[in-house]
């Protein structure tokens, strides 16, 4: 490669399914030097917020898309060097880290750089995403592509080309499929106006009710009616732009609560034990590891050792098929610091892990998930989640299973309770505990309440009753 | 009306016209005593003798200089090029001078010349072009490619007529196999209007010279299914009407545009960029373009065959663009 060749920085491919990224923040300006793998932007998705290190050295020639701007996978977002420019090959050549592997490979073939193919995904991961695959594909068939002049007559009669029975290639629904339907009676709806009502009639219903158009033809099929527009504000309102991650936040969200029936049982855990091993592991674990011994990791710990007993729920429903598997790969949801976000890293093969393991694994990947620093890899491919939100004192919640999987285990504050326990003569008396309440929230179509049950009892056990030479 | 031939349609509109107009003459090879390669001007030099129908050199360069300079003294010259391929000899007096004499000085330039152009008889490379878009692209020519008998008579006084440099595209595949009604009268028929050769509501074809036949029974062979096709003939590719394609594609919302020249830079570009850049948002599929490969017309039949747009190839492009 000429030491003078353009390095083309493209928007990565940050996991399978995602499709487009905004540009957080430019780390260089224009005409900054910079070296390859040093940060150069930020970028968000609606999986990952993350750096993106530099495909290779040089003079950062052109930024080509501005901060706050979304696009494509793909798309070229900044040139290095280039005329005058110097670069050192033997640094391009250097493996860049996964993150920017499409970058990189894109950056070694400038000329294939204005027509980016998607990347093949590794083996594991490309088994793992098929579903979400053919679902891509099914998309990018004719069916939803809709020329130009069916955009036009379906604007004009405020008709959703989607609801078109398709004729043409592919399905896509032709000039010929939207007329026959439009004269056959879908009469039209209102197209949604341009602007917001006037403030002056803000009673104003946005659809008029079936009742209001008693000439329509007589079956006419259901029509989509057009969303309202949104409001604008109102006094005392502001508005703030959503971020990619909020919006993939918020369409999880959902989609978790239209595909799973939530269900939630709770158990109380006796924590004593782990509270003393706690503190005795805690100045070694500090001192020689850099790493706090933390209610989490244990209960991450126990958690992981019971799932193995528990297939199903570390398991997962893809079609009519369920899935089990002999490895946990557990994921751990991290607030991001700003509070405005949520990302759920994923401790890969976690039943390999120890305590220590466990604890380490954990502060490295809470960390990168706020430092912005989490390969795409890492956000993907979890069979079970954590979720801790008993941090600021919550004992109790029901938290949102991460798609496609069967359970996540809510972990809550360690509260000091009189407890009902047996003194050496076998007689009740009540004493101080700490007590911390575990959730689960499982999908009932493939997890019943009895195995929960068993399950969150289970962990209970392994947690008040400390086993150190096997954990 | 006479139902004449598409060659005695030509030979009858020049001798109409240098029967109305002692302006009008001929020049060309073997025009005069021979009556001409193809027999347009065959009883010419009889009728009105060796002055107004001229035997030239072999020199296409010497034809159009003396046309230009004719034309430029109140003559209305008819040169004939023996085959169109040769019209290259006479590139630098109709580019550089005959195009922009109105231009630089002016003077009107009149002049005619006929062009049989066009392959299928197995001419070879030399005697079997189509080289319209290459003068189409020259600001101050005309190019005229009639398809029909009576075009050929129309459009050939028009072009005699407009006092332009026109450049007549006569199909030589078109000359004894295409019979029609003609009317005996004088008559013209306007440069830049299209003719819609068939209507129809799906597709449309815009096409000229031999290609409207191969058109017309790619049309046919659809119609059994249900697809109706509109053919237009431009009659002329510069002007072209470009109106009249529009309002067809705006109806059909599908185009395909088809031409025996080769297809890289061919007018068919043109006419695609055009659609696609004045009724995008009427377009229900690609625009599609059906045209000779970019190479020389080969001389053996069935490569021949291969290389001008056959009626297969075209009903396979329009039913690929009705499925769309």
């Amino acid at each position: 490669m000429a030491t003078t060749e353009a390095i083309d920085v493209v928007m990565p491919q940050m996991g399978v399914s995602v499709s487009e990224g905004t540009i957080t923040k430019w780390l260089k300006q224009q005409g900054e030097q910079v070296e390859a793998d040093e940060p150069l932007l930020e970028i968000s998705t609606d999986k990952v917020d993350t750096e993106v290190p530099s495909p290779g050295s040089g003079v950062l020639s052109e930024i080509l898309v501005q901060e706050g701007q979304t696009v494509d996978v793909g798309t070229k977002l900044a040139v290095i060097g280039g005329d005058g420019a110097s670069a050192q090959p033997a640094q391009q050549e250097a493996p860049p880290e996964p993150a920017t592997a499409e970058a990189a490979a894109e950056a070694e073939a400038p000329s294939s750089a204005e027509s980016p193919a998607p990347t093949a995904p590794p083996a594991q991961e490309q088994q793992e995403q098929e579903p979400a695959q053919a679902a891509q594909a099914a998309q990018s068939n004719g069916k939803t592509f809709v020329s130009p002049v069916v955009a036009k007559i379906a604007s004009e009669h405020g008709v959703d080309p989607s609801q078109v029975q398709g004729t043409g290639r592919g399905g896509r629904v032709t000039k010929k499929d939207i007329l026959n339907f439009i004269e056959s009676g879908a009469e039209a709806a209102p197209a949604a106006p341009p602007q917001p009502a006037p403030p002056a009639q803000p009673a104003a219903p946005p659809q008029p009710e079936p009742a209001a158009a008693p000439q329509a033809a007589a079956p006419a099929p259901p029509k989509p009616s057009p969303a309202p527009a949104p409001a604008a504000a109102q006094p005392g309102e502001s508005f703030e732009p959503m971020s990619a991650m909020r919006k993939g936040i918020a369409e999880h969200m959902r989609r978790s609560l239209d595909t799973s029936a939530h269900v939630t049982s709770a158990i109380e855990v006796d924590m004593s034990k782990v509270s003393a091993i706690r503190a005795k592991l805690k100045k070694e674990y500090q001192q020689s590891y850099g790493v706090n011994p933390t209610y989490l990791i244990f209960v991450a710990r126990a958690a992981t050792e019971t799932l193995r007993e528990y297939p199903w729920i570390n398991g997962e429903i893809r079609g009519d098929q369920i899935v089990t598997r002999s490895y946990v790969n557990l994921g751990f949801a991290v607030e991001l610091q700003d509070g405005k976000g949520l990302i759920v890293p994923v401790v890969k093969n976690a039943e390999t892990l120890n305590l220590l393991g466990m604890a380490k694994s954990v502060t490295d990947i809470a960390q990168r998930a706020r430092d912005k620093k989490l390969l795409p890899d890492e956000v993907q491919g979890g069979t079970f989640t954590i979720t801790n939100p008993g941090g600021y004192g919550t004992f109790h919640g029901t938290p949102v299973i991460s798609q496609p999987q069967a359970a996540i285990l809510g972990t809550y504050a360690v509260v000091k309770r009189p407890w009902v326990v047996q003194d050496d003569l076998g007689e009740d008396v009540i004493a101080i505990r700490p007590i911390m309440n575990l959730t689960l929230t499982y999908d009932h179509r493939l997890v019943d309440g009895a195995l929960a049950g068993r399950f969150l009892r289970d962990i209970r056990e392994k947690l008040e009753s400390w086993d150190e030479s096997a954990y | 009306m006479a139902e004449l031939t598409y060659l005695q349609a030509i030979s009858d509109g020049l001798r109409t016209e240098m029967r109305r107009d002692k302006r009008v003459f001929v020049i060309g090879e073997d025009v005069g005593v021979y009556g001409g390669a193809f027999k347009v001007t065959l009883g010419f030099q009889e009728e009105f003798g060796h002055w107004r129908v001229m035997d030239a050199p072999l020199a296409e360069t010497a034809i159009v200089g003396a046309c230009t300079g004719a034309a430029i003294m109140g003559m209305r010259p008819v040169a004939e090029m023996q085959f169109a391929d040769f019209i290259s000899c006479a590139w630098d007096h109709l580019v550089t001078v005959a195009a922009k004499q109105r231009y630089r000085a002016g003077t009107p330039v009149p002049i005619t010349v006929r062009l049989p152009s066009g392959g299928g008889f197995s001419g070879g490379p030399f005697h079997s072009q189509n080289p319209e878009s290459s003068f189409a692209h020259i600001p101050g020519l005309k190019c005229v490619c009639p398809a029909t008998p009576e075009d050929a008579k129309g459009l050939l006084i028009s072009a005699i007529e407009d006092p332009n440099p026109v450049l007549y595209f006569e199909h030589k595949h078109l000359y004894r196999r295409i019979k029609g009604e003609v009317p005996e009268e004088r008559y013209t028929v306007p440069l830049g209007k299209a003719r819609t050769h068939r209507e129809g509501d799906d597709v449309t074809v815009v096409t000229w010279g031999a290609m409207v036949y191969t058109a017309d029974e790619a049309a046919q062979q659809l119609e059994p299914d249900g697809v109706s096709v509109e053919i237009i003939d431009l009659r002329t590719v510069m002007p072209w009407d470009k109106q009249a394609v529009l309002e067809s594609v705006r109806k059909t919302s599908k185009a395909l545009v088809l031409h025996e020249d080769t297809r890289t830079g061919g007018f068919g570009a043109e006419i695609a960029a055009t659609i696609a850049e004045e009724a995008f948002e009427e377009l229900d599929g690609p625009v599609k373009r059906i045209a000779a490969p970019d190479t020389p017309v080969p001389f053996s039949p069935p490569l021949e065959k291969a290389f001008i747009p056959q009626v297969d190839d075209v009903a396979a492009g329009l039913r690929e663009l009705a499925e769309y």
